[in-house]
């Protein structure tokens, strides 16, 4: 075990995958000599080599057209988008080309691409430094999608998304690369107190469908993913309820019994996404667990989302979830 | 060579076509460009520079009076030459066949290559065998050049029970990897900034492969387009970028679909070897992919080609050209029929005659029939069977994951 941040569990990820697979290659915006603009490939290209992790030019569209021909001439991209705003140049090649190309071929040509891009909010990066656009690839079928929140999982689940022969687009939470996020920016922990800063040094994965039980409770359950994980934990803390706390990380497909067995236990939900409300996956959630736990809801679910709008600047405070939201929102499921 | 042509309106200047319905079409009579006008650099050695007057000019090796002329001169022997023929033939007979069935409803939409044959059969035979091709909706006839079994072709363009795409995709969308064929998809240009990506695949495990993709004039305005001539640029990869300039996207006419000078010239800014060729001229077409095909071998990556011919027929089978152009716009294309040259030429250098030809054309009919025939026996679209629903959920992903396998129950089959 060793102490590490989010970028140096995920570097690590990177780079058991260059030493154990010839085929994985590694490219993106500034990720080559300079290691990127978060660190995350820092060293990467010194230790494997120019031809295996390199700088492409500026154009998402084009990163994303060469990891597909890559993928089916036999490679594993790893293709880097250096904010998750700037994946839509790219849109077309990930939605109408690489998720369809196996089905479309009948099993053919596959392409078993991971795009690593960080997302999510907290750093003042205004409208476009900030989305979290996972629900515009959870409505597409082919794409699985990731969400991690911590170095522990980032580690483990970036390895499970470079080794599956499907397509992922891997969401990183650019507030907590170096700290977990508690909901009050004048206090910025590091990773290094805490237990899921705590990751192996040697290989390990952890499955993509698997939901991860943050903290077991009964009398509401809270479903979060990314960077509202841990301003969930706080608004649990806060509201003194005790609350079952479910860190999604795969999206697509999501963890139906870890989920479902959850509400059947408590009849109670808060889901708590950065997003907008409308049309997130947080919809998507909510709608499932009536049709699935209709019967053992005592509770309407609650959903504490960014708001339907674009992402401010300096008052993004005011637009993220915030533990005191999150908390009200789990005692109003105790009322009914 | 037709000029530009602009109509000066307030506030923009607009792209017109030379002409529309109504109009009579003339291009000037035969292409000014000759056969000797321009030299073959050594293409173990060339640069973009090199190619300055091939970007603006025309690379052709048959002349007016059919006869091969000037350096281009491919080196290819007279079987290859029949095959090559043979292969057209092929092309525009299954065409006529798959319209003739798309009428009576046995599949949805078809496109057929007519006017365009060379380009893919002459461009694949240059190739190697173990070449990539990533084909826009009309080089279907690569196919034939790698030996695919026209049932299936068919089997997938009638989406029966033998499709090989088990009727996920539209007729003409085909996949066979078999042959290195790369799986068509309808978002145009899309292919080309891939076949960028599989070429450094195969240059990443020290291959000598190379990958060969195409789009139309109308295409070139993708971002796709611009994308896999900058990537192709940069990492020098072995592709053979084809933009295939045949006038006419859908009713946008090729003056509409650029402001500047040629294609061909686009490439050189990037400085990529690019080099425009007669579409129509089979040998040209050969000899001028081949030597892309030499420049990758001897690592000098990419190779831009503009490839100068003329839709003869429309779009696809929902098109109709009479709406926007001469209905017989094509019989005065400079650049003539593709099929009808290459003929012509061999019959000229006592190669070839009319007798073996009208057997060769017998004998393709036949089997083109013979295979419908067999194809139909799997279904067809219009009275089935289909490939079984369950088709929808499977290869979605590796495995069927809960969410969809829920689905698929819920349909019940």
């Amino acid at each position: 075990m060793a102490k590490m941040n989010m970028i140096a569990s995920l570097n690590s990820a990177l780079a058991h995958q260059l030493e154990r697979d010839e085929n994985v290659v590694i490219f993106g915006e500034d990720v080559g000599y300079f290691g990127g603009v978060f660190r995350v490939t820092a060293g990467l290209q010194e230790q494997f080599g120019a031809h295996r992790v390199f700088d492409s030019p500026l154009a998402e569209g084009g990163i994303a057209a060469i990891a597909m021909g890559m993928g089916l001439n036999g490679l594993r991209p790893i293709a880097e988008i250096q904010f998750a705003d700037y994946i839509f140049p790219a849109y077309d090649q990930i939605v109408n080309e690489i998720a369809k190309l196996r089905h479309r071929s009948g099993g053919e040509f596959t392409s078993p691409i991971t795009f690593r891009t960080p997302a999510g909010g907290g750093i003042k990066g205004g409208h476009h430094h900030t989305q979290s656009p996972e629900a515009q690839f959870t409505h597409t079928p082919g794409l699985k999608v990731v969400y991690c929140s911590n170095p522990y999982n980032a580690k483990g689940l970036l390895t499970s998304a470079i080794e599956s022969n499907d397509p992922v687009i891997f969401f990183e939470p650019k507030r907590c690369y170096r700290g977990p996020f508690y909901g009050d920016p004048h206090k910025v922990p590091t990773w290094n107190s805490h237990p899921d800063g705590e990751v192996p040094e040697e290989y390990y994965s952890i499955p993509l469908e698997e939901a991860r039980i943050v903290k077991e409770g009964s009398a509401c359950t809270v479903i979060s993913w990314g960077a509202m994980v841990h301003v969930a934990e706080q608004a649990i803390k806060n509201s003194g309820i005790d609350c079952e706390l479910i860190d999604l990380q795969t999206l697509v497909p999501w963890d139906r019994d870890t989920v479902v067995n959850s509400i059947k236990k408590t009849g109670r939900c808060v889901i708590v996404h950065e997003a907008p409300k409308t049309s997130g996956f947080g919809a998507e959630m909510s709608a499932s667990i009536q049709e699935r736990c209709f019967y053992h809801l005592e509770a309407p679910i609650i959903r504490v989302t960014g708001w339907d709008t674009p992402f401010p600047h300096t008052t993004e405070w005011d637009y993220l979830p915030s533990p005191q939201r999150i908390a009200d929102a789990i005692k109003k499921t105790q009322e009914e | 060579m037709t000029g530009r042509k602009t109509a000066v309106t307030t506030p923009y200047t607009i792209g017109v076509p030379p002409f529309r319905p109504g109009e009579k079409a003339d291009f000037g009579g035969k292409f000014k460009e000759q056969p000797e006008d321009l030299p073959r650099p050594d293409p173990a050695k060339s640069t973009a520079q090199d190619t300055t007057a091939h970007a603006s000019g025309l690379v052709r090796v048959l002349t007016d009076e059919h006869e091969a002329k000037g350096e281009w001169i491919p080196e290819i022997s007279t079987e290859k030459l029949i095959l090559g023929l043979e292969y057209m033939m092929r092309l525009r007979i299954f065409d006529d066949r798959m319209l003739k069935m798309q009428r009576t409803g046995k599949l949805s939409f078809y496109m057929r290559s007519f006017g365009e044959e060379a380009v893919a059969i002459a461009q694949t035979m240059a190739l190697e065998d173990n070449d990539w091709i990533f084909p826009s909706y009309r080089q279907p006839g690569a196919q034939f050049v790698r030996g695919r079994d026209m049932v299936s072709m068919i089997c997938h363009c009638i989406g029966n029970t033998e499709d090989n795409v088990k009727g996920r995709q539209m007729p003409v969308h085909y996949t066979w990897k078999e042959g290195r064929f790369i799986s068509i998809s309808s978002p145009v240009g899309t292919q080309f900034s891939q076949a960028v990506g599989v070429a450094m695949a195969s240059a990443y495990k020290g291959l000598d492969e190379a990958c060969i993709t195409w789009l139309g004039d109308g295409t070139s305005a993708q971002g796709d387009y611009h994308y896999a001539l900058n990537f192709a640029s940069t990492f020098k990869p072995p592709v053979i970028l084809n933009v295939v300039n045949n006038q006419w996207a859908i009713s946008t006419h090729q003056n509409l679909a650029t402001g500047g000078r040629t294609f061909a010239e686009r490439g050189l800014a990037y400085d990529i070897p690019s080099i425009r060729v007669d579409g129509n001229d089979f040998l040209a077409l050969y000899s001028v992919t081949r030597w892309a095909r030499d420049r990758a071998s001897a690592g000098l990556g990419p190779t831009h080609i503009e490839v100068y011919t003329y839709r003869a027929g429309a779009h696809s089978s929902s098109d109709d050209p009479s709406a926007y152009r001469p209905d017989d716009e094509f019989k005065y294309w400079p650049g003539g029929d593709p099929v009808e040259r290459l003929k012509t030429y061999l019959i000229k250098s006592n190669q070839w005659d009319e007798k073996k030809h009208k057997q060769l054309e017998q004998k393709i009919d036949d089997e083109v029939m013979t295979a419908y025939k067999e194809a139909c026996e799997f279904g067809d679209l219009a009275s089935g069977p289909y490939p079984p629903a369950s088709t929808i959920f499977t290869e979605v992903y590796e495995t069927v994951p809960w969410h969809i396998q829920e689905q698929r129950e819920e349909l019940g089959k």
